[in-house]
Formats: C-alpha cells, sequence, structure tokens
C-alpha cells in the first residue's frame, strides 16, 4: 500500500502445485505489498495446512520482505505453525469459564489417551492437540474441537471415548 | 441507494413479514451452534415444507438470544415466545403449536429476571435480525442513521452528539469517545483512518464476537458514521482468525453494504466515500493494544509502542487513527438516531450508557447480558446470573486477565469504571466470571499469570521476566515449596511491573495476584504455612519435617 506499484519480475513459486495459484491470488489482491505479510501467511497456513520453510521463502521473495522478518512474525503469532498438523484435530478450549469448571481434567485425560503433550502432536501422527484461548461458548463450558466439530459441556469421559477411537 | 430506496427496502420487508404471520427465529450463534441449531434450523424448514405452510412460516437463523446455558434456543418472534433446549424431536409439536398453543414444556418465561432486568442499546437487533441478510437490518430501521448524520449533520456536529451522549470506550480503559473523535477530526494528515478493534482477546469473553456474528451491520454502520465525522476514508476491522463464524459473517455484510450502496463509492448518493477492509490476526493477546494493533495491520510483529504519540495524531503509517472497539461502534447508530442526551439519562454520573456482560462460570444463566451502567454485581450475579442451588459464592473476576477478582463484600458495588477499579479490579471489555467453592484463588491467579507469561509480547523486560518469575512463585505457592519470602518477593515483582511495563498488558498483569492478595490473602497463607489447599484443588507436597 505504501510503496508505489513497481514493475517486479514474476517469482515462481517453489513447486507445480496448483495450490499455490490461491496464494498468488492474495498477494495480487493486496499489490504485493509488504503489509500484507500475515494475510498472506493466512492463505498459505488455510491451504497447505502449515508454514514450511520453502513456502516461508517463497513470501520472502514475493513481497520483498526479509526471510528474518517473515520467519519472525510467522513465530510471534500463536495461529501460524510451522509443523505439519496430525490426522485428526482436537482443540481444548483453556477459557478462564472452562477452567473454571473443569478443562484442565480434561485436557490431562486427553494429553494421556494420545499419548502427547498439548501443542503437539501424537507420536503415531494420528492425533495433534492443541488448546485455544476462548471459543467463545463460555456458556456450554467446557468446550473442545474435534477435527472441526465443537463439542459443548465435555466430560473427561467423552473426550477420551473420541480420542481413542482416532488413536486406532 | 438514498433515503426513498431505503424506505422501499423497508415496506417490502414488513409486507412479506406480514404476510407471514410466524416467524420462527433459530439462534446461529456460537453456543448454539455448538449445540448443533444448525441442523434444527435445517429440520425447521423441512417440517414446514413438508406440511406445505411456507407461505405463512418464515424460518430465519438469527444472532445470540441471550441465554446460552439452556442452548439451542428458538424463539417464535411473532407470539414472543422463546423455547430452550430444543431437539429435533421437538419440531413437529413446535410447528404445530404456531398460533395455537405454545408447547409448555420447552417454554422459558420471559418474564424472569434474566430478561427484565437487561436493557438493551447495542443488542437491540440480537435475536432478532437475520445477520446475513442486509435487507433485514434496514427494515429494522438499520442504515437511517447514517442517512440522518449524512444528510443533516455536519461532521462536528455527529461529534458533538457522540460527546454529549457521554459514552466511553468499551475496550476497557473507558477514554471518552466523543473526545477521541475530536482529536482525530482536527488532527492533520493525508489520509485518516477508522479502525475496529475486534482482537477480543480475553478468555470468557465473547461480546464483541458476538455482536460480529449477530448483528454486523450495525458495527458498519458505527464506524461509517465515525469516519464521516472525523474525515476518515478507508477503514480496518482487526478480527481474530480463531473467530471464523464472526469473519465470515462480516465479509458477508461488507460485501452487501457496498452493492447497496451504503458502503464504497458516493455513500447514499452523497460525495461521501468510505471503504472497510478485514485483517485478520493470529492469535496474540497483545494485539489487542492499540499500538500492537496498529503494528499487526501494518503486517509486523504485534508488538506495542510507546504513547504519545498517539494514535489520534499518528497512527497507521504515521497517519491519525481513529481507533474504537466493536461494542463502542455498535452503539453510535443509536445515539444518532435518537440523540446524545436520550443516550447520557442511562446509566450513572460518570459512566453512561449500557454495558454489555458475558456471563459465564458457575451461575445458572450463562450467557450475554447488556445492562444499565450502574447496577450492581449482585443484581448480575444472583438475580440476572443465578447461583446453583448447593453451591456458595465466591469471587467474581471481571476485565480477564487484566483484571481482578472482586467478593461478596463488596457485591452491592455499582459496576461503572471508577467503582471496579477502586476494587482493584476493571470493567475491561466485561468478562464476567463467576467462582464457587469449589476454585482455588491461587491457582486462579496462576492460571491468569501463565496466560499473560505466554502473551506478554517480550519487547520490554519487566513484563517479559516479571510474568515468568510471578508464574513461578505462583506454581511454587500451588505446589506446597513456598516459603513466606516468596511471598514478599511475590508483592514486590507485583509492584515492578505494574510500573515499569511498557504497554497495558504488563501494567495490568499484576491485577490478578494484587486483588486476590487484597481479599483472599489467607488462602495464601493456608497453601505457604499450612500447606493445604482449602478448595482442594491444589496438590501440594507434604510439609518437609
Amino acid at each position: 500500500m505504501m510503496a508505489p506499484a513497481q514493475e517486479r519480475k514474476q517469482i515462481a513459486p517453489p513447486t507445480d502445485d496448483k495450490r499455490w495459484k490461491i496464494v498468488q491470488a492474495t498477494m495480487r489482491r493486496h499489490g504485493h505489498a509488504p503489509n500484507s505479510l500475515i494475510e498472506t501467511l493466512h492463505t498459505v497456513q488455510e491451504t497447505f495446512g502449515f508454514l514450511e520453510k520453502r513456502s516461508l521463502e517463497y513470501v520472502s521473495l514475493a513481497l520483498r520482505v526479509p526471510l528474518s522478518r517473515v520467519y519472525g512474525v510467522a513465530t510471534f503469532y500463536h495461529f501460524f505453525t510451522l509443523k505439519p498438523p496430525g490426522e485428526h484435530v482436537c482443540v481444548v478450549c483453556m477459557g478462564t469459564a472452562c477452567y473454571i469448571r473443569g478443562a484442565q481434567k480434561v485436557l490431562e485425560d486427553i494429553e494421556q489417551t494420545a499419548g502427547t503433550k498439548a501443542g503437539q502432536t501424537s507420536p503415531n501422527g494420528r492425533v495433534s492437540l492443541l488448546t485455544a484461548r476462548c471459543l467463545g461458548s463460555c456458556g456450554l463450558a467446557p468446550n473442545a474441537v474435534f477435527d472441526g466439530e465443537v463439542v459443548a459441556k465435555l466430560t473427561p469421559a467423552e473426550a477420551h471415548k473420541r480420542v481413542e477411537g482416532w488413536m486406532k | 441507494m438514498n433515503g426513498e430506496e431505503l424506505a422501499r427496502i423497508t415496506d417490502e420487508e414488513n409486507r412479506i413479514k406480514k404476510s407471514q404471520p410466524h416467524q420462527i427465529h433459530v439462534c446461529v450463534a456460537a453456543a448454539c451452534l455448538s449445540a448443533h441449531s444448525e441442523g434444527l434450523k435445517e429440520a425447521f424448514v423441512k417440517e414446514i415444507k413438508g406440511k406445505g405452510i411456507e407461505h405463512e412460516c418464515k424460518v430465519k437463523g438469527v444472532g445470540c438470544l441471550g441465554l446460552c446455558a439452556q442452548a439451542p434456543l428458538v424463539s417464535v418472534g411473532s407470539e414472543g415466545v422463546l423455547y430452550s433446549n430444543v431437539t429435533s424431536q421437538d419440531v413437529p409439536r413446535i410447528v404445530e403449536g404456531l398460533g395455537k398453543e405454545p408447547v409448555k414444556e420447552l417454554q422459558v418465561s420471559l418474564n424472569v429476571p434474566f430478561f427484565t432486568r437487561q436493557y438493551r442499546v447495542v443488542l437491540d437487533n440480537c435475536g432478532r435480525v437475520d445477520p446475513e441478510r442486509i435487507e433485514d437490518y434496514v427494515s429494522l430501521g438499520g442504515y437511517s442513521a447514517l442517512l440522518k448524520a449524512l444528510n443533516e449533520m455536519r461532521p462536528t456536529e455527529v461529534i458533538e452528539q457522540v460527546t454529549r451522549s457521554g459514552l466511553r470506550g468499551r475496550g476497557g480503559a473507558g477514554y471518552p469517545t466523543g473526545l477521541k473523535w475530536g482529536t482525530v477530526s482536527k488532527a492533520s494528515g493525508a489520509r485518516k483512518f477508522v479502525v475496529c478493534n475486534a482482537d477480543e482477546g480475553d478468555p470468557g469473553a465473547f461480546m464483541d464476537r458476538t455482536i460480529l456474528a449477530s448483528d454486523p451491520h450495525k458495527v458498519l454502520e458505527g464506524m461509517t458514521i465515525a469516519a464521516y465525522a472525523v474525515g476518515a476514508s478507508e477503514g480496518y476491522i482487526y478480527v481474530r482468525a480463531e473467530y471464523p463464524l464472526a469473519v465470515k459473517r462480516l465479509k458477508t455484510a461488507i460485501h452487501q453494504a457496498e452493492r447497496l450502496g451504503v458502503l464504497g463509492k458516493n455513500i447514499l448518493s452523497t460525495e461521501f466515500n468510505f471503504s472497510i477492509e478485514i485483517r485478520l490476526g493470529a492469535g496474540a493477546f497483545v494485539c489487542g493494544e492499540e499500538t500492537a494493533l496498529l503494528a499487526s495491520i501494518e503486517g509486523k510483529r504485534g508488538t506495542p509502542r510507546p504513547r504519545p504519540p498517539y494514535p489520534a495524531e499518528s497512527g497507521l503509517w504515521n497517519m491519525p487513527t481513529l481507533i474504537n472497539n466493536v461494542e463502542t461502534y455498535a452503539h453510535v447508530p443509536r445515539i444518532i438516531n435518537e440523540g446524545g442526551d436520550w443516550y447520557a439519562k442511562l446509566g450513572t454520573e460518570k459512566s453512561k450508557g449500557t454495558k454489555m456482560f458475558a456471563l459465564a462460570g458457575r451461575v445458572t444463566n450463562t450467557g450475554l447480558i447488556e445492562v444499565p451502567m450502574g447496577m450492581t454485581l449482585r443484581e448480575i450475579i444472583f438475580d440476572i446470573g443465578g447461583i446453583p442451588e448447593g453451591h456458595k459464592f465466591k469471587a467474581v473476576q471481571t476485565g480477564g486477565p487484566s483484571g481482578g477478582c472482586v467478593p461478596e463484600q463488596y457485591l452491592d458495588t455499582p459496576v461503572d469504571y471508577e467503582s471496579l477499579a477502586k476494587l482493584g479490579s476493571i470493567m475491561g471489555s466485561g468478562g464476567m466470571i463467576v467462582m464457587d467453592e469449589t476454585s482455588c484463588i491461587v491457582d486462579v491467579a496462576k492460571y491468569f499469570m501463565d496466560f499473560c507469561k505466554s502473551e506478554s509480547c517480550g519487547k520490554c523486560i519487566p513484563c517479559r521476566v516479571g510474568t515468568a518469575h510471578m508464574h513461578d512463585i505462583l506454581t511454587k505457592i500451588t505446589n506446597g515449596t513456598a516459603s513466606m519470602n516468596d511471598l514478599s518477593t511475590l508483592e514486590e515483582l507485583c509492584d515492578v511491573v505494574r510500573n515499569t511495563s511498557l504497554c497495558g498488558l504488563g501494567q495490568t498483569a499484576p491485577n490478578s495476584i494484587l486483588s486476590t492478595l487484597r481479599y483472599f490473602r489467607d488462602e495464601y497463607l493456608a497453601h505457604i504455612q499450612r500447606r493445604t489447599c482449602p478448595a482442594g484443588v491444589c496438590k501440594l507436597q507434604e510439609q518437609s519435617a
């Protein structure tokens, strides 16, 4: 937005994967402005699931933002992940309302079932376990998201059942 | 688009509504969605189609109906009936009862304090308007305030009304909105920006995202009026990527508003231009701080910078920038329509108007409420919320990680900016978490410190190191290895971090400790001296001989 539009050489994406077109569309919509870095990283993550090293390098070249800054931004924000997610994703809400209503117990139980810690993926690659600050369904605490499905008034038993099913 | 065309849309909408005597509103806000209300809505549509009564019965998804505890909620708008805990098996009964007998077992009385004690300004459309149809918003008087502002008022008159209303920033700090608008309008710059802070990061707070998901046009209208008042032509809404529902509805709303000519170029056939872009946050609590938020919009890491200069003079790309919170903008249309003096009649002398709260935790009626300022905490918690039988109220936490806990003896304090600050808490954005005897106060303080520690951006040392150190000490207290020396170090740290941190995050991080030490010191002492947790939450080590 700040720099006047300049003629620039088209930077080629790292692979001939068709999905790069989606990323290119986002950058084009913002005129390849350096300030569209976060928007672009959102698109990359939405498209590929995570931010690979070569994705960061490509975005850095295409937006003319130093790689160090791209890396800095990608690691500063919790939403971005540099590691590929597991087959299934479980997000446990650790908002205050959920915490007061026993989310810690739910989380510990899932950690045990999946054999991993919050923020990591189980050794067999089946389950990624994440925590959220707040899902906004505080009225029905505690909550968790199992592969996109929000489950309200969650009990440790229910959570155990779902995650165990994934682990098989 | 002009006034006549707006009126035509309203007439057309009202005509359709009249021809359909039965209006079934299914709540499709976050809590109800997680209770499968989307499927419920489809079940209603199917049932009505099956009976062949589409012409007299309208099913629409609406925003938050408030009583999230009993989700999913369905209201029959035309008959003033509210149903709770509805399942798809109940659908035939409800449809059968339309215009006749409502289904008694599912009905919630609207004549209870939860509803009667509320006063809705921001939420007036919430639960009535279809968030995905601009025509519905227009038919409820939407964009009439913008029309009035553009055609009948000069920018200074708009600011004058907002100043008279006494509206203060609803993001937590409570800065007078009219004053801020005045500063930006007087500031000189080649371009000016209007920014909406929708980075509601407090855990346990869901006001802003609910407004955006339930009545997005109200926020767009408020922002557009603000842009006219301060002379801006570009706007940004900074919203968290974690709220996909709010983002989706906001995108739809912007698109519709542009198509209708109430946003974009030549708004409502005047010379005034204003465009709004959405910027997605990426999960950093510190981005709720205004200078950090602006850095994030510029595509950088969200770290704050010292103020002054304030964004009103030097904000986005060093241009004058007006930045307000979602709820603040949502107040504006009503203020313009009904006048600043009308609004100023609500609330207390220093805190005018109404405030939304997200009531959660150990209360019966969890949900979203809007009450006049000055209502006491006791009324909100006991009358509106209600403590479940067999439990004893212990404390209420207001203001999220920056706020504090208020114990029973201070519950008769009126809710306003100054009174809460006096108690060592803050108004904050409006999260209200009720705790009972099953919560350990020290554990809660540790929870919030853990939050502050991981959300500290790391730019200034008091916050980065201080929050980590405070968290370590709280961990020691909760596992039974702390000494009285640790407690005095903790108090000293609170003082240092509060007074020397760069931004609000660090300055308020010690609040959760300070307020709990003030009212629940004996619980800290029980952990340290007697190695016991009165609430039975913490697992303490046995005292070594």
